[in-house]
């Protein structure tokens, strides 16, 4: 039988040591043994991006990755996102736009924006839609996502975090 | 999911050797968008995925005098990141920013793709107009095959026992050269292909005459098909309304399509004479295109 494997990673800037069999997605490690509940579960098959984490600076669905890949990685999820002088732009700015309804969609929206605004925090409305094509939302029709991110472009122009 | 054992070797020669032991049991795990939904879907079972990713070889980007080659794990964002594929190979460009979304694209790779086998994989047209090859490693050694030899059966590839993709080969562009890969779906993104093609051309250097062509197609067979009857409506002649639409009718006429969920057979077949076309008019003026940029 497969026995578990032991994993050190980075994650949210903390390094951590876990115990995980290689049948666990990331998904499962990351809510069910470090307890980060944060990132959520949704079609558990690659096509919703409610589980978006960002693994070595890329955005990745963490179901259809595996715990034990993450040997060495450097992971980024929502309980990173806040700063220590408080919630990250992306954050406020999606509470300002009333950018959420139920919220399940939301930490993988916000770590897809976030993983778009590093490299462009410019993005225009076309390249935020077809970055998010990934992210699926069934309450807000994505136009108040949409404007949010645009807005936390603007706000991280002005004071970079 | 089922349990399974894993393992992420560092040489070639250790994945082949688990490979080689395990046979059936075990499967490659590249970027696992296939792979690991298959296996919690309980639609392929085994014992153990061995994790290629550690092996430099599967995740090299290299051009020499002879081409590219491409490592069969290179995920997709770097396929189109790069600066030389995008200019020279621009068939593989459209078809890895075609696949999934962003998530997918910076896991997917194109050797996952193509030993997945669907057919209506984005991929595989691409890399057949690009005249790819298949290095496969196994226990005696390398062998090479065409990319559009490699798919056998829907899901089923020509690896044997102990046997591995490591790369693509891609010979260099001959001048005035362009490709393009064009998807039909009834949305922007996030959908497989209802049919896809692909076009390579080059130019003689009058910019008008044909002198190679290939035209492969996708979703509209068992595998993807390369079409050589639309090459020959094509190469010797001027590009024209009329060659277009005889390689358009020799694209159509080579189709074997079903009717599913995403089209009828009617529909489908109807749809390759359009993309047919559109395909090689994208891929005509980027090769104009490519010679006034030079």
């Amino acid at each position: 039988m497969p026995t578990k494997v032991r994993v050190s990673a980075t994650i949210n800037r903390e390094p951590v040591d876990f115990l995980c069999e290689p049948r666990q997605s990331l998904l499962e490690v990351l809510r069910d043994v470090q307890k980060l509940t944060g990132t959520k579960e949704g079609c558990n098959n690659g096509n919703c991006g409610a589980c978006s984490v960002i693994l070595n600076g890329r955005l990745v669905n963490a179901c259809i990755v595996l715990g034990v890949e993450a040997e060495g990685a450097v992971l980024e999820t929502i309980e990173g996102v806040m700063g220590s002088n408080g919630l990250h732009p992306l954050q406020t700015a999606f509470l300002e736009n009333a950018a959420l309804q139920c919220g399940i969609c939301t930490p993988g929206f916000i770590m897809a924006a976030k993983a778009l605004l590093e490299r462009n925090p410019r993005a225009t409305e076309g390249e935020i839609r077809h970055w998010c094509a990934g992210n699926l939302c069934r309450c807000t029709g994505y136009d108040k996502i949409v404007r949010a991110i645009l807005d936390a472009g603007q706000r991280l122009e002005v004071r970079p975090s | 999911m089922r349990a399974f054992d894993y393992s992420a070797p560092q040489t070639l020669n250790d994945a082949i050797a688990l490979l080689a032991k395990k046979g059936e049991r075990a499967r490659v795990l590249s970027g696992g968008t296939d792979l690991i939904v298959q296996v919690r879907e309980k639609r392929r079972e085994l014992d153990l995925m061995v994790d290629v990713k550690r092996i430099p070889e599967l995740l090299e980007i290299r051009f020499d005098a002879a081409g590219l080659t491409l490592g069969a794990s290179v995920p997709c964002h770097r396929i189109y990141e790069d600066p030389v594929i995008r200019r020279a190979y621009p068939g593989l460009v459209d078809a890895a920013f075609l696949i999934g979304g962003i998530q997918i694209q910076n896991r997917a790779s194109l050797g996952g793709n193509v030993c997945n086998a669907s057919p209506a994989a984005d991929s595989t047209p691409a890399l057949i107009v690009h005249h790819a090859t298949c290095v496969i490693a196994g226990v005696d050694g390398r062998r090479e095959l065409p990319v559009e030899q490699f798919c056998l059966a829907p899901g089923r590839n020509a690896l044997g026992r102990g046997e591995l993709l490591v790369s693509f080969h891609i010979p260099a562009p001959p001048p005035r050269f362009s490709a393009s890969y064009i998807r039909f779906i009834p949305r922007n993104e996030m959908d497989i292909a209802v049919v896809g093609c692909g076009v390579s051309l080059s130019l003689a250097e009058d910019l008008q005459t044909v002198t190679s062509a290939r035209l492969a197609l996708g979703a509209v067979a068992p595998t993807p098909l390369l079409v050589a009857e639309a090459a020959v409506a094509l190469v010797g002649q001027p590009l024209s309304a009329q060659t277009i639409d005889k390689a358009a009718a020799a694209a159509q006429a080579a189709s074997r399509p079903i009717s599913d969920m995403r089209g009828t057979a009617e529909y489908r077949r109807h749809l390759v004479g359009v993309l047919a076309r559109r395909t090689v008019q994208k891929a005509f003026e980027r090769a104009k295109e490519a010679v006034h940029a030079n």
